[in-house]
């Protein structure tokens, strides 16, 4: 596999034994309104982990995702993320971001660039990189999404599939030490979400730490190291994956996997 | 009879075909789209007719009866009972006033290589095979508005004390903004910090130099109050401190260069408005017709994009203090007519200007128009960026991009594209609207058409339709002109998806 940003990642070995933590929550609330949307979250995610979350809808999984990489804003508790706590402090949120690439439901291309703009834009204007540097870079994450020659297309001229899995490659152009995928197959047609997986699974058996909230309960028995389940923006119970399916211990899990396991 | 089918497996691959061709060509379309019905027919036939006496009528009046040679009004009035349309010989012999207003023939030159200058770098800027697009745009917003200036006043600008220390104060602020966008170098840097502190300082000291009024000071042949002097004083060392900040910093001499290229520009500029070239002055109340008309609606496009664009930005901003005076801006301007913002111009614009600072008339108009069409820019761009979805937003916001690439290379492109046809818009607005500075006084080129309706040498009967025909033409020539092309843009710009 062809991976040019290894070098870079593994100056920074020193500082990554420092925190073994990945990403840490600790009691964090946060309401909408009135809303209580986050109910005392308590989640630690090593490095490397693999964290499937799962849970019906309204239940807060994705905002609590978002939460990391302040997309969305806790109002109390502590959020620390590559060993950086995330306040208002705008620098380092910043410094946040740049580590922890995010893929989203809808894609979220910027559907006025090509494919390769897309993938080099950020490693350009925020990591600094030369221009030829990125779409080298860009070229080898989209040859590994198996969609190198649609490069020079423009995101509409693509399928949903080959969308998500730019999206993936765009995010990874950034070279993050933690990837957070928001329902990255609800938006797709069913022949298309398991080249989307394909992409997640080997990106897991790299050993890259992925937060994933997703449905696709085949992916979690596969990769994930932990299953957390949400309900009520609350975790309601977490296991690893044969013990989370085989044998769930709270009332809402079970009636949660009999209606999505039929 | 057809059985009900269960069961179906299809046997042959079915080949595409092409369309049915009854429906093509002139005759074809003629058909379907004006003689399908008897009443279709009588109504196409009934607006043919129609059609062919307005444009007999029309020939009648602009070629057939018109009087294209003779040299004064005598020729252009009806001898006897025959007829007399258009009086062509009023615009060709009045067509240098039209265009220059009175503004003296040997100096007419310097309003042509203007013109030019504007065509060639409008054009280089505007054809997207044209490459350099980058130096192109600089020289047409950045050197081309003072080229333009001294060329069409003579230049020989005097500036007053407080004035350059006004200016002096701007490029330390301009430093202030720069460099830190340019560079890792931020405010928590003491001397960076002390840059800060100095150009606040500057900023009192001309509100205090704006109440005193003894200028006394001499230096560098110019004179300053005390306060005047120590903005300047103030302002220069601002800008030293942020380059030498810069200097301290290993390797910053790139930045230290950037520290300085603000202060220089600025000073450029001021002496190339003050430097004597030669060019006899020419005062604004000469100048006139088309001139008058690019001058407003040109800086007024150039100035209400950029601005309105900003008052948009600051009107969706999360700072509270930012989106209020972006709405009271716009709603300000939005909501009072342009000939009242025109007549504003010329009598409180003074009232709010330090003693000494005086604007001429043409200039006054050139804020107002400016202001008023960036308050409705701002509301189109608003509508352009409100059709972005948020999707967009986040994911610029989780690749960790500033607010302001954000905006550059994600939002706005996105936004702008969708508002061509309102951005256009205005633009044509502002075009037309401009014949409104005749109200006060300003003679562009449907008022020197007007005027000319006076001249005793020309008036008859068809020379005031001669002459509004021959200015809307012209208008319109323009108007169409942007609107072709902005439909070109939006063509082009489509990637057909969203």
């Amino acid at each position: 596999m062809a991976e040019p940003n290894r070098t870079v990642r593994s100056t920074n070995a020193g500082s990554e034994a420092l925190h073994e933590v990945g990403v840490e929550l600790i009691a964090v609330n946060k309401w909408y309104g009135e809303f209580h949307v986050l109910r005392d979250i308590n989640l630690k995610v090593k490095r490397g982990e693999r964290i499937v979350v799962c849970g019906p809808s309204g239940s807060g999984k994705s905002t609590m995702i978002r939460c990391m990489n302040r997309l969305e804003e806790h109002q109390k508790g502590t959020i620390i993320v590559d060993g950086i706590e995330l306040t208002s402090d705008l620098k380092k949120i910043e410094e946040v971001r740049r580590e922890v690439g995010m893929v989203f439901q809808h894609f979220n291309l910027f559907p006025h660039l090509t494919i390769l703009e897309n993938c080099t834009l950020a490693p350009i204007w925020v990591r600094k990189m030369p221009k030829k540097q990125a779409e080298e870079v860009a070229m080898s994450y989209l040859e590994r999404v198996k969609i190198p020659e649609q490069a020079n297309k423009y995101p509409g001229q693509l399928s949903g599939g080959q969308q998500q899995r730019v999206a993936i490659a765009r995010s990874l152009c950034m070279n993050p030490k933690i990837m957070l995928f928001d329902e990255p197959t609800s938006a797709l047609d069913p022949e298309m979400i398991k080249e989307v997986l394909d992409v997640m699974v080997g990106l897991a058996e790299e050993g890259m730490t992925m937060i994933c909230v997703t449905h696709e309960m085949g992916f979690a028995r596969q990769v994930a190291d932990r299953v957390i389940f949400m309900d009520a923006g609350q975790i309601v119970e977490q296991n690893v994956p044969e013990e989370f399916f085989t044998n769930p211990q709270h009332e809402r899990t079970k009636l949660f996997l009999s209606q999505i396991l039929h | 009879m057809e059985e009900h089918v269960t069961r179906y497996v299809s046997e042959e691959f079915k080949q595409p075909l092409p369309p049915p061709a009854d429906n093509a060509g002139i005759i074809g379309t003629a058909r379907k789209n004006l003689f399908a019905t008897p009443l279709d027919a009588a109504i196409s036939l009934v607006t043919l007719l129609v059609v062919v006496w307005a444009v007999w009528n029309l020939l009648g009046w602009a070629l057939f009866d018109a009087v294209f040679s003779g040299s004064d009004r005598t020729a252009c009035v009806a001898t006897g009972d025959s007829e007399v349309g258009a009086c062509w010989i009023f615009v060709s012999s009045k067509f240098l006033q039209f265009i220059y207003g009175l503004y003296p023939d040997p100096e007419r030159w310097r309003v042509n290589t203007v013109f030019a200058l504007l065509a060639i770098l409008t054009a280089g800027l505007l054809i997207p095979s044209v490459p350099k697009k980058g130096l192109n745009a600089a020289l047409l917003l950045g050197v081309f508005p003072f080229v333009a200036f001294v060329l069409l006043t003579g230049g020989r600008l005097s500036f007053s004390g407080g004035q350059v220390a006004f200016f002096a104060m701007l490029a330390a602020f301009g430093t202030l903004i720069v460099v830190p966008s340019r560079s890792d170098l931020d405010f928590e840097r003491p001397l960076m910090r002390a840059a800060a502190g100095l150009a606040v300082a500057a900023v009192l000291a001309l509100l205090l130099s704006a109440a005193s009024s003894r200028a006394g000071i001499a230096f560098l042949g110019l004179r300053f109050t005390a306060f005047s002097l120590s903005a300047l004083v103030l302002s220069a060392l601002s800008i030293l401190s942020v380059a030498s900040a810069a200097l301290q910093r290993g390797g910053g001499g790139r930045v230290a260069a950037t520290a300085l290229l603000v202060p220089v520009l600025i000073a450029a500029a001021l002496a190339v408005l003050s430097v004597d070239f030669g060019l006899p002055e020419v005062p604004t109340h000469l100048w006139g017709g088309l001139l008058v008309t690019l001058v407003v609606s040109v800086t007024g496009i150039a100035t209400s994009l950029p601005l309105g664009i900003l008052l948009a930005l600051g009107r969706r901003s999360d700072m509270p203090a930012v989106r209020l005076l972006s709405v009271i801006f716009i709603e300000f301007w939005r909501g009072v007519p342009l000939i009242t913002v025109l007549f504003m111009a010329q009598f409180m614009l003074p009232l709010f200007m330090p003693d000494g600072v005086s604007f001429n008339q043409l200039l006054r108009a050139l804020v107002g128009v400016a202001l008023f069409s960036a308050a409705y820019m701002a509301e189109v761009v608003r509508g352009g960026l409100q059709a972005i979805r948020k999707g967009q937003y986040e994911a610029a916001d989780a690749m960790a991009l500033s607010y302001w690439q954000k905006m550059r290379l994600i939002i706005l492109p996105q936004a702008l594209k969708l508002v061509i046809p309102g951005i256009v818009n205005t633009f044509i607005g502002l075009f037309k609207d401009t014949s409104l500075v005749y109200i006060i006084g300003l003679a562009d080129l449907l008022g020197t058409v007007r005027r000319g309706f006076n001249d005793p040498n020309w008036i008859t009967p068809s020379t005031p339709a001669t002459g509004l025909v021959f200015a809307a033409f012209i208008y319109w020539l323009f108007c169409f002109g942007m609107s072709r092309y902005s439909i070109f843009m939006e063509r082009r710009l489509d990637t057909g998806h969203k």
